[in-house]
Formats: structure tokens, C-alpha cells, sequence
């Protein structure tokens, strides 16, 4: 454990401009602040959740630019200039997007605290991939933990939205 | 016609929420609390000699450090001994804030609160103690030896020795025709579930109320013991369950030290405070479990039906004691299984050591007894060349034997006596799910393709459901919405549609309109809490018994008011109809309108039950003497013993002929919970049960070095499964309902994962021809043995010589 | 689990990166994928007092081919070398091998030049790096220059990078026409370093090999190559199970695997050529 260090008199606050599900966002943050913090605490989105903060359990995964990122493993003031996409953003309760409806269709989750890292993997993957087969699905998932399900229900509910996306001509969120 | 609920695989109502971002999980609220952090010991076994908190005051955004000294009255007490047992003799618990010593890495030593975590890190790494190392103790056998004591008061490092006997085990071993001994071990693992603990606390100055949010297992739990820890009466205190990340018991021990100060801190401080665990602190100041060191001998004739089993065990408690010898009592009596052994002897040992400590993980030593009787059973089968699947419905408890009273005490302090189950019924299933007849010629073909494969079985009893109690509250508005409160909680097990599913059952409303509310003191103050698979059986039942009271309410007043007899109503959809007559109906909401005669009408529908609107009978009082207000019902669930689940388990592994590496092929589940409320959900559980143990039988075990050090306290190296390391689970389902609740339910929260490591190892057994005993297994752990097997360090299964790769 | 404090920097331009490199570069670390930087600091196992971010440096998120190499830029994701046909076509080991790195999400945010400036010989990119010769490229406070691979990694996580230079790119070396090449590796879980990992590439003519080399994964102090050419030289799809117990002695003597509490270092060294004997076998019936 690190206990020597400077420490400034008073910490650093750096401009963060990003656009997150569509909304600009500009906020001062200091240059540590982890991302999945700064959407959760500072902006209030807390559908992102933290694990493990190091980067294994995959519960804090957002979009990137349409990309899987662990957000516990990025700055806030990375994120200048990039889009955003967190579980939030993939749906609402009135307009649920394919994987979100796939999911309560096929009870994909049980606790719902992995869900949400699971939402965005997902839906980066069928946006490649919109016909996998199961194995497919299951080795696409294989980067989130998930305690509560033992995975074979999100297998299927992977398989649900690519039939929901199919069914819908491949629009989604 | 309605649908019925009860049964049906709905849809779960509390996903469009938590799939949409809208969860509330602990670290979700409290957004302008302080923030806590903690330093914890990075010695296993040390005095405290200094704590120097000087360069920590200048941290920016610090608002303040405690330690023990700071701890006045009750709150600096031992935290409780939740469950006292005559047999602990030598109970240990820790303090909220070490005090003068320390006993396991990660034991929380000074209080840190600040503006944010990352402030409250920052001051943590500043503060410098100065420790005498004490001799560490880790691991059973260094435990046993003695060498060094954990506490000075637990000589032996024995915390509790307990012995249970049913018949003369001494006698029935010495005349048995055969007898076999094994030497066993299971290593510890974790719940780990994938939100940690949290606590976040709010003190009313004016009311003088303290309000508590817990990532817990036990709202009820944590409120009396916060109460009594801060000297408040329990009118004062509130706790709430808010969404929870996952429990598998952790969350059922209480209170953590975090649960006590936090809320002592808020008050003390007169602002919201939050604490938020991470994982490394979930690692090394939570919970741990599964530990034991096995030997059993057991005598038995010549079917292979046992005489007598006679089972020693070391258990593992950790550092402290605080839920008591649960664990290894509940290893003891549901070792049994679905057996009759003619006489059982169970001795153990609950040892000490400088670790994390430990308790239940779901499961809660079943998944060890179970381990113990499943290696005997296939020991026996070897022996004899008998089918093990053969062996064991030889030694089953029968049909026409229940209930069969085993004449021991149970975890609930009572008998274990099995209510129910059709055992055979249950093997005859899983045999067919897995081909076990066929699995011969399949493992010929894949001998003839240069593969190793085997087969493996596994059969558990569970003792689910146990008491004392668990209650549900019904309130009716008049707009026909229905109330439900539970105090239990839930992480995850899908109790708002599950319990709302059997109140639209039971009222005949449409299940849109109920509600559910779980772990809140506020709506429900008496419950016991969400552990040992109870949560459908106890409060299953209440919610049922409390929703038949309010539907017989509603139908009296609805009698009244139609002038009709109770017995020509219906209640459909929400409406309370004659039967046969749709016109002569009335909704429920009404029903609720008129059991509350008000003075003032707040809408429209109200109007009906103020004094002038002529709906009462000027003869009698608004309320009768033995009435009450409002379309209520209350009612209480308890039992006078736990409810018998089962279920048995097989696998085809196939092992790599030089790697070793470890493939589960398939995995068939049949299990026996009773009546299911919602077949989805019960699945859903078996899986992650199936999940959990396949992590424990494979991947997942807590490494310390000889000085106490956890090596692998973090996800990259505690390896917890992904999907690809998990198997697609079969699963069937045998239904024998519990003649002790109402409802018919047995419980099902840990069926999955409770022979997982037995059947694994019958599996691998099988597949190599010689004995596995220990778990869990990596293919490095087979590399070994096999290379052992080489050189004739370990002997063959007797069918390996019988029938040869 | 929160970083400590740091100042943090975010040069334009690769002058600016070296220019800060040289000011504070000895209590500061480079960030790019921070992928593995960051979870050290999230743990405080590390606190520098600087990080100078090269995300934003013009220039650097290239991958160019040449008729030698494939040049990866200091901010190129692994993802987008994985994705790249191009490079795929002129060197698919690249493409074999980054797809064994971690999970997706890792990839889509670490970046190929971090893994191998963090020279940890248990992750694969500092493996091909020698398997092909890499060169790569630095440039520090009045520096220019080029290490090749073999003479980059010094010691575990260590290399010969001084405090104030920083990668700017490296170019992985194209094989002869006629080399095929794999990548396989164990893991205990899917995307957990290797318990051993094997690359090889095999360059052959005329039905017959002329030369072979591998590297390795997990079980090297350092990432390092070992010629199979002595073993392999002449054999086809057809004798190579004569010769596979030569293979299976070579592997085991070249590779020094250390025991973790995830495996013994005889279990690794056995993996280390079944991986190797079974990846050279399907290589060559391709």
C-alpha cells in the first residue's frame, strides 16, 4: 500500500464535456474521478453499477462510442469529446428497448445488479452479430459475472432480442 | 375467467424497473451523505500498540476518525453472539472497532468519515499503526495442532465440541460385515455476491429517529441490534431494505460492525452518512464459508445398506463467532440425506483461526454433509460393484416411511424429522434425464475416440422453511389497490411477483393491483429475515393466511351490503359478485370504502361510507366491538419444524488424458420443492445454485499464505465462473407438497448448489478410476493425483480393475 | 477502492508528451488504455504524483503496413488491430493472439503498445513481440530510438525504457511468404491470463518445414523466443508425430515457469508443450 505521495493543496478540477444518451453534459471534476462514479454520483445515472473496480466483473460496462468499456476503469475527463450509452439509454419502462424486453420475457436477471453491464454488452454484440446461434451468445456474455442467474437465462434471453430485433426489422435504440 | 396465478411462470413485475436503470441499490441513495472508509488490519494476529491519526487530519474534505477509544457505552461492547448453543463453549465476537488486538486481516480498526470515499481513502492511507505480531493460525490442521492459540480463552483453538448419537454406533460398527473409512476436505469459499455490503443512515435531530438503510438479509435484525447498540428504543429506529445486489447469506449475518457505525456516526455527526464496501473489503472483513476436514467410517452388509455411519469433522469458524455453530450443525444433521443409516454418530469441532470469519453461504453446510455422505455412498458402491445409483435407493427412506424422525436436533432446535418426498421417485426421474443405463456404451465410444468421461450422482435432503415466524400485513384502499407487506427481504428471488401472485390467487384480484413491499420496519415489524430457503414457506403462507382474512372481510361486508349470504360470493377480477348473478356485484374497493365509516369524504367513492350516506345500521356502532377498520388482513405463518425439500443431481465430465483439464458435458437437476408459486423463478434459482456450485467444485477457494495474508482477494485470481465455465443446467421437477403449510411449498433458494461438489467428484472419479476426496478440484489438483495414481501413492477404484481403460 | 491524487496531464502533440515526460515523467506514469495502470491506482498499489495522458496525442492511433512490417501506433486499441483486415492479411498472428487478450470490453479500451510497454510476460502481446521481431519505437527528452523486441523486455515488468521515454509505436515484423503461424492458450477461465500460452510460426516450402519458432506465455521471466527449426526442420503434416516427443524436450527445456497459486510450475511446463505440440500440429495439417 502507497503511503507517500504530494498531495496538491487542493485538488485539481478538470473540464469534462461528453454527451451521454443523447444529453450534453459539462460538469468540473477532479482528474481521479472515475467514470462509473462521475455518471453515478455526479450525474445521477445511477443504472451503472460497480463490482469489483478492477475491471473483471464488467457490472459498470457502458457504451463508448457504441463500444463495451468498463467505466471503472476510465477517467471522467477521458470521456471528453466521446458518446455515452449507459442501460438508461437503451430503454425507458414505457419504450423498453429488444434486450431490456428480452430480458423480463425470459427472466434474465434475479437480483439486477450485473443487468444493466450485461444490457450494454449485448446490445453492442447483436448490433454485430443479430443472428447468433446459442454458443455464440453464451461465449459473447462470457466477460460479466453474474451471481444470482448461472447465465443460462441471459444465454436465452441474448437469443430473445436478436428474435425481437428481427421481428422489429432490426430497429433499436 | 381469470387466469390462476399461482403456478404460472408470469413475467417478473420488478424488471421493467431494474432493466430500465430505475434499481435502488445502497450506494444508489445517500447522494449527499459523508462518505465512510475504514482501516482494517493488515495483520492476521497482532496487538495494537499505536494509532497515530496526526497526518490524516489534514486531509482535505476529512470530517473525522474514530477508534474503539471513541466507542462509548453499549456501541463499544462485543458485538452479539446472534445464536447461543450450549455446545459453544468458548463464543468469540469482535468489537465494531478492534480493541488492543486484532484477529484476522481485514478487521476494521479505525473509522474514517469525509465529504466523499476518495477523501475518506486519502485520510485512511495516512494513519499509521504500530502492531506486535502475535502467532497466526491458518487452516484447520495447524488449528488442531494447537501450537498457537487464536484466543487464550479457546483452548484447542475449539470454540465448540458437539456430539449427537441415534443408536449404539460403537456396536453396529463392530458387527457390521464391512466397514470403510475416508478422509475428505472441502476448502472455503464465499457468497461473493455481486453488490457488497453497504449502510446508509439518517438521524432526525427533531424526532430524535433513526433512519438505516442496509444491503441486508434481516431488516428486522439490524434495527433491534442498531436499537440496542445505540441506546435507542426501537420505536426510534427504523431500518429499510433497499434493491439488494445479491445476499446467499452474507447478508444474514448482523450486524456488521459497518451496520452499528454507521448509524452512530450519523447521529453523532447529525448527517447522512454512507458507506459503500468495495470489494477488496468484501474479500477480508466479510464472510467466508465451506471449510471442513471429514473422516468417516461406516459399516455396512453386504446390499450396501448402512449399519453404521460414524462422521468426525473439523470446522473452520474464523476469527469469531458471532452467528454461533449453525453451519457445522446443520453439516451434521443433513448429512443424512434422503438415507436411514441404522445408527448415526456425529461428532465435530469448530476450530478457530486467524481468517475472515464465517458463516452461512448458501447452502450453509449442506453442501459439506452432503459432500461426506455421497463420497460414502459411491465408496460403498465401488467396494460392493454394486450401481451407485443402486446403492443408494437401497438406503433410502421410503415413501411409506414418512414422516421418518431421524431422533436428532435440527438447526431450528427441533426434531429432524422428514415431512415428505418420494425419493425413488426422484432417482427413477434423474436416471432417465441422464441416460444413466446408457452412460456404459457412451463411455466405450469415448474410450474408443482416446476420451475420458465419467458419470457422476449426487442426492440431498434440505430442512427449508424453518421458523420462528414470518407475517404479512394486507391493507385494501379504496381504489382496490392491495398492500402487501412482508418483513422479510429479498435480493433477487422475485418476492414482489411471487407474493403478489399468490394474494391475486387468494382475493381474486387482477395481480396489477397488488403490491409488494419486503424488509421495511416501517410497513412490517415482525419477521425474521431472507436465509435457509424459507422466504415462499414463510411468508408464502402468511401472505396467503393474512389475504384469506381480508377476502373473508370483504365478503362479509359485501354480504351486508348485497344482503346475501357469504357463501353465494365471488370474487373475480377484483369484483365481489353473486355467483351467477354478475349484476349483483360490488368492487373490492368498495368493500374497503365501506369497512372505514368515516366523518369526512375525500372523493368520491368515499362519500359512500360517510354517517348520512345510509350504508349502516343506526343499531349498531360504526365499529363493532370486535372490528376493526379498514379491509385489512394479518396474519402470522409458523410451524412446529422445518419442510423437507430433496433433489438429486448428475453429471457427464470428461477429463483431458494429458492436461487434465475439467469439462462438465451435461448437468440434470431434478428437484422436489412442493408446490411452486412461479416455475420461472424456482428455475432460476436451481440454476444459479448449479452456478455457484460448480464455481465452489472448480474454480473458487480462498487462499491464505501461513501468515493470514488472503492471496487472492480480488476477481482477477478468486475465480467466480463466467458463463463459459457454467454448463446449460436439465432440469425436471417432482412436486410433493408439504403437508405442514397450507401453501404446500418447500423451499428452493439453495437446492442448486448443494451436491454440486459431491456429484462433480463421483463424476471425476469415475472418469479417472481413482478416489477424489478433496474439493475443489483444478486440473492441476488432477494432474496431481494422477501422477500420485502413477507411482501407486493412490490406490484404484476396485471397478477401475474391474473394468479397465 | 479510489485512486489517490494525481496531476494530470493531457499533451496535444507527441513534442508536448515528451516535453512533459521529461519534467515529471520520474513520479509519473504514462496512461493509454489504463487498462491495467488503473486498477493499480484504483488499489493504491501504485501513486504517482503525474499521469500524462496520450489518448489525445495527434498521430499515434494509426496502424500502417509496410512490405516488412505492421506499424501500430502508441494509441491504437487492441480492438481495432483485431478488426483490421489489412493487418490480418499480411499478418494474422496479430489477429490470433489479440483475440485471446482478456474480454472485448478490455480490448476495445487497451491498447496494443501499453501491453507490451507494460511487459508483463504473462500477456500475449509482449509474446509476439518477440515471435516477430518486433522494433520499437521511443522517443524521450532529446531521444529517438529503436529496441528490438528481444533487447526490450529486461526483466519481469521491466524493460529498457527510462523514466522519461515513451513508445510511440511498434512495428511487428512481417513473416516470409510461406509462414503459417497460431495462438493458442490456457486459461482457467475464459479471458484469465494464460496458465501457459503458446505462439508459433512455421515457414515452410515444398510440403516440408524450413524453419519454426515459438514464444510463449506465462512460463518466460521475459518474453523470449525459441527455435524449433533444429526440431522441425524437413518434417511434414505426416512425420511430425515422430518427432513430437523432440518438440514436447525442446519446449520443456527452454521454457522456467515459477508456481502461482494457480498452477505448479511442473504443470505449466507440461501445459507449456502439450499447448505447443497440439498448436504445431494443427498449424501444419492447415
Amino acid at each position: 500500500m502507497s503511503t507517500q505521495f504530494t498531495l496538491p493543496d487542493a485538488e485539481e478540477m478538470l473540464p469534462v464535456q461528453v454527451q451521454i444518451n443523447g444529453v450534453r453534459h459539462g460538469a468540473s471534476v477532479p482528474a481521479r474521478r472515475l467514470l462509473s462514479d462521475f455518471l453515478r454520483h455526479d450525474l445521477r445515472l445511477t443504472g451503472t453499477h460497480v463490482g469489483c473496480e478492477h475491471g473483471v466483473c464488467g457490472a459498470c460496462t457502458i457504451l463508448l462510442d457504441g463500444e463495451p468499456v468498463r467505466s471503472c476503469l476510465m477517467f471522467a475527463v477521458q470521456a471528453t469529446g466521446h458518446e455515452i450509452t449507459t442501460v438508461e439509454g437503451c430503454g425507458t419502462i414505457e419504450a423498453m428497448g429488444p434486450v431490456q424486453q428480452a430480458f423480463a420475457e425470459c427472466h434474465g436477471l434475479q437480483c439486477g445488479f450485473c443487468t444493466p453491464g450485461f444490457i450494454t454488452t449485448i446490445t453492442a454484440f447483436l448490433r454485430e452479430n443479430p443472428a447468433p446461434r446459442a454458443p455464440e451468445a453464451r461465449e459473447a456474455i462470457s466477460g460479466n459475472l453474474c451471481r444470482c442467474t448461472g447465465y443460462q437465462n441471459i444465454v436465452k434471453s441474448v437469443l430473445r432480442a436478436a428474435e425481437i430485433m428481427a421481428e422489429q426489422g432490426g430497429q433499436e435504440r | 375467467m381469470t387466469t390462476k396465478m399461482f403456478g404460472a411462470p408470469i413475467q417478473r413485475r420488478e424488471d421493467p424497473r431494474l432493466v430500465t436503470g430505475g434499481g435502488h441499490y445502497l450506494d444508489d441513495l445517500g447522494h449527499t451523505a459523508y462518505e465512510a472508509a475504514f482501516v482494517r488490519s493488515p495483520h492476521a494476529h497482532a496487538r495494537i500498540v499505536d494509532i497515530d491519526v496526526t497526518e490524516a487530519l489534514e486531509t482535505p474534505g476529512l470530517i473525522g476518525i474514530w477508534t474503539h477509544e471513541d466507542l462509548a457505552g453499549p456501541v463499544g461492547q462485543n458485538l452479539p453472539l446472534l445464536i447461543p448453543h450450549p455446545a459453544l463453549t468458548a463464543p468469540r465476537t469482535g468489537y465494531a472497532l478492534a480493541k488492543d488486538e486484532v484477529n484476522h486481516v481485514g478487521e476494521a480498526i479505525v473509522l474514517v468519515v469525509a465529504r466523499d470515499r476518495y477523501a475518506a481513502e486519502d485520510a485512511a492511507a495516512k494513519i499509521r499503526i504500530d502492531y506486535d505480531f502475535l502467532p497466526v493460525v491458518v487452516g484447520l490442521e495447524s488449528a488442531r495442532a494447537a501450537t498457537h492459540l487464536v484466543h487464550e480463552e479457546a483452548p484447542g483453538n475449539v470454540s465448540a465440541h458437539l456430539r449427537q448419537e441415534v443408536g449404539d454406533v460403537t456396536a453396529a460398527l463392530a458387527g457390521a460385515p464391512h466397514r470403510l473409512t475416508f478422509d475428505l476436505s472441502i476448502e472455503r469459499s464465499a457468497c461473493m455476491p455481486m453488490e457488497g455490503k453497504g449502510v446508509y443512515a439518517s438521524w432526525d435531530r427533531d424526532a430524535e429517529h433513526l433512519t438505516l438503510w442496509s444491503s441486508t438479509q434481516t431488516s428486522t435484525g439490524v434495527r433491534a441490534a442498531v436499537a440496542a447498540r445505540l441506546g435507542l428504543p426501537l420505536a426510534k429506529v427504523d431500518c429499510i431494505t433497499p434493491d439488494v445486489g445479491g445476499g446467499f447469506g452474507v447478508k444474514i449475518m448482523h450486524p456488521w460492525p459497518e451496520e452499528v457505525l454507521i448509524p452512530w456516526a450519523a447521529r453523532l455527526l447529525e448527517h447522512p452518512v454512507k458507506w459503500t464496501e468495495d470489494r477488496r473489503e468484501h474479500f477480508v472483513s466479510s464472510a467466508h464459508e465451506r471449510g471442513q476436514l471429514q473422516q468417516v467410517e461406516v459399516g455396512f452388509d453386504d446390499e450396501g445398506r448402512i449399519l453404521a455411519l460414524d462422521v468426525k469433522f473439523w470446522h473452520d469458524n474464523g476469527a469469531y463467532t458471532p452467528y454461533g455453530i449453525i453451519v457445522p450443525i446443520i453439516t451434521a444433521t443433513q448429512l443424512l440425506g434422503p438415507y436411514k443409516p441404522g445408527s448415526y454418530r456425529v461428532e465435530f469441532w469448530s476450530m478457530f483461526t486467524n481468517t475472515v470469519l464465517v458463516t452461512p453461504y448458501r447452502g450453509a453446510g449442506r453442501p459439506q454433509g452432503c459432500f461426506a455422505m455421497e463420497r460414502t455412498m459411491d465408496g460403498i458402491a465401488d467396494y460392493l460393484g454394486v450401481d451407485r445409483a443402486e446403492i443408494r435407493s437401497r438406503n433410502f427412506i421410503l415413501p411409506e416411511e414418512m414422516p421418518y424422525d431421524h431422533g436428532l436436533m435440527f438447526q431450528d432446535g427441533r426434531p429432524l424429522k422428514y415431512d415428505s418426498g418420494d425419493f425413488p421417485a426422484s432417482l427413477a426421474k434423474l436416471k432417465e434425464l441422464i441416460g444413466w443405463d446408457e452412460f456404459t456404451a457412451y463411455r466405450e465410444q469415448a474410450r474408443a475416440e482416446g476420451r475420458k468421461v465419467g458419470l457422476g450422482i449426487g442426492c440431498y435432503v434440505e430442512g427449508t422453511g424453518v421458523g420462528p415466524y414470518e407475517g404479512a400485513h394486507i391493507v385494501i384502499e379504496t381504489s382496490g389497490r392491495v398492500n402487501v407487506a412482508t418483513g422479510l427481504t429479498t435480493q433477487g428471488q422475485g418476492h414482489q411477483t411471487a407474493f403478489a401472485q399468490i394474494v391475486a390467487d387468494e382475493l381474486g384480484v387482477p395481480i396489477e393491483t397488488v403490491h409488494v413491499t419486503t424488509g421495511d420496519t416501517r410497513r412490517m415489524p415482525y419477521a425474521v429475515g431472507t436465509f435457509a430457503s424459507r422466504a415462499a414457506v414463510m411468508s408464502g403462507n402468511a401472505i396467503a393466511l393474512a389475504a384469506r382474512a381480508a377476502k373473508a372481510k370483504a365478503l362479509k361486508i359485501a354480504a351486508d351490503a348485497l344482503e346475501v349470504s357469504e357463501d353465494d360470493l365471488q370474487i373475480e377480477d377484483g369484483i365481489i359478485s353473486v355467483k351467477g348473478m354478475a349484476e349483483a356485484s360490488m368492487p373490492i374497493g368498495t368493500t374497503a370504502v365501506l369497512s372505514n365509516p368515516l366523518r369526512y369524504a375525500f372523493d368520491e367513492a368515499a362519500k359512500a361510507a360517510t354517517q348520512f350516506a345510509g350504508t349502516f345500521d343506526a343499531d349498531k356502532p360504526p365499529i363493532g366491538d370486535d372490528e376493526e377498520p379498514g379491509l385489512e388482513g394479518k396474519d402470522f405463518y409458523s410451524c412446529t419444524q422445518a419442510t423437507f425439500a430433496n433433489g438429486m443431481h448428475a453429471a457427464i465430465v470428461e477429463t483431458d488424458p494429458v492436461t487434465a483439464e475439467i469439462t462438465i458435458l451435461r448437468y440434470c437437476v431434478i428437484h422436489d420443492c412442493g408446490t411452486m408459486i412461479n416455475p420461472m423463478i424456482v428455475e432460476g434459482q436451481v440454476h444459479g445454485g448449479v452456478a455457484q456450485g460448480v464455481g465452489g467444485a472448480l474454480y473458487e477457494r480462498m487462499v491464505y499464505d501461513e501468515y493470514g495474508q488472503l492471496l487472492n482477494a480480488s476477481f482477477m485470481d478468486f475465480l467466480m465462473p463466467y458463463a463459459s465455465e457454467v454448463p446449460h443446467v436439465e432440469a425436471d421437477h417432482l412436486e410433493t407438497p408439504s403437508p405442514l403449510n397450507p401453501l404446500g411449498i418447500k423451499g428452493a433458494g439453495e437446492a442448486g448448489c448443494i451436491p454440486v461438489s459431491a456429484v462433480i467428484a463421483s463424476a471425476i472419479e469415475d472418469a479417472e478410476g481413482f478416489p477424489i476426496t478433496a474439493m475443489p478440484i483444478s486440473p492441476v489438483d488432477l494432474w496431481e493425483l494422477r501422477q500420485q495414481h502413477e507411482r501407486g501413492e493412490l490406490p484404484a477404484l476396485r471397478r477401475a480393475h474391474r473394468d479397465p481403460a | 477502492m479510489k485512486p489517490a491524487p494525481f496531476a494530470h496531464h493531457a499533451p496535444r502533440s507527441l513534442d508536448e508528451a515528451v516535453a512533459v515526460l521529461g519534467e515529471v515523467g520520474h513520479d509519473g506514469k504514462v496512461l493509454a488504455g489504463g487498462q491495467s495502470l488503473i486498477p493499480m491506482l484504483s488499489m493504491r498499489l501504485a501513486a504517482p504524483a503525474h499521469l500524462i495522458d496520450i489518448n489525445g496525442v495527434a498521430g499515434l492511433d494509426t496502424i500502417e503496413v509496410t512490405p516488412d512490417a505492421v506499424r501500430v501506433g502508441a494509441t491504437v486499441r487492441h480492438r481495432a488491430l483485431e478488426r483490421s483486415e489489412h493487418a490480418y492479411a499480411v499478418l494474422p498472428l496479430l489477429r490470433q493472439a489479440l483475440v485471446k487478450v482478456a474480454h472485448p470490453a478490455i480490448r476495445n479500451r487497451g491498447t496494443t503498445v501499453g501491453s507490451i510497454a507494460h511487459a508483463d510476460a504473462a500477456g500475449e502481446m509482449p509474446s509476439i513481440a518477440v515471435l516477430t521481431d518486433a522494433v520499437i519505437e521511443v522517443r524521450g527528452p532529446g531521444v529517438a530510438r529503436e529496441i528490438p523486441a528481444h533487447e526490450f523486455f529486461t526483466g519481469p515488468l521491466e524493460t529498457a525504457l527510462a523514466a522519461d521515454e515513451l513508445v510511440i509505436a511498434v512495428r511487428f515484423g512481417r513473416f516470409p511468404a510461406g509462414t503459417v503461424t497460431g495462438f493458442v492458450e490456457s486459461a482457467r477461465r475464459s479471458g484469465d491470463y494464460a496458465l501457459a500460452g503458446v505462439g508459433v510460426a512455421i515457414h515452410g516450402a515444398d510440403d516440408a518445414v524450413i524453419a519454426a519458432r515459438a514464444s510463449f506465455v506465462s512460463v518466460t521471466d521475459v518474453p523470449d523466443v525459441l527455435d524449433l527449426s533444429p526440431v522441425l526442420a524437413g518434417a511434414n503434416a505426416s512425420d511430425l508425430a515422430a518427432r513430437a516427443d523432440d518438440l514436447v524436450t525442446a519446449v520443456r527445456e527452454h521454457v522456467a515457469p515459477e508456481a502461482d497459486i494457480h498452477a505448479s510450475a511442473d504443470y505449466r511446463r507440461m501445459l507449456a508443450a502439450e499447448l505447443t505440440r497440439r498448436l504445431v500440429a494443427e498449424v501444419m495439417s492447415a
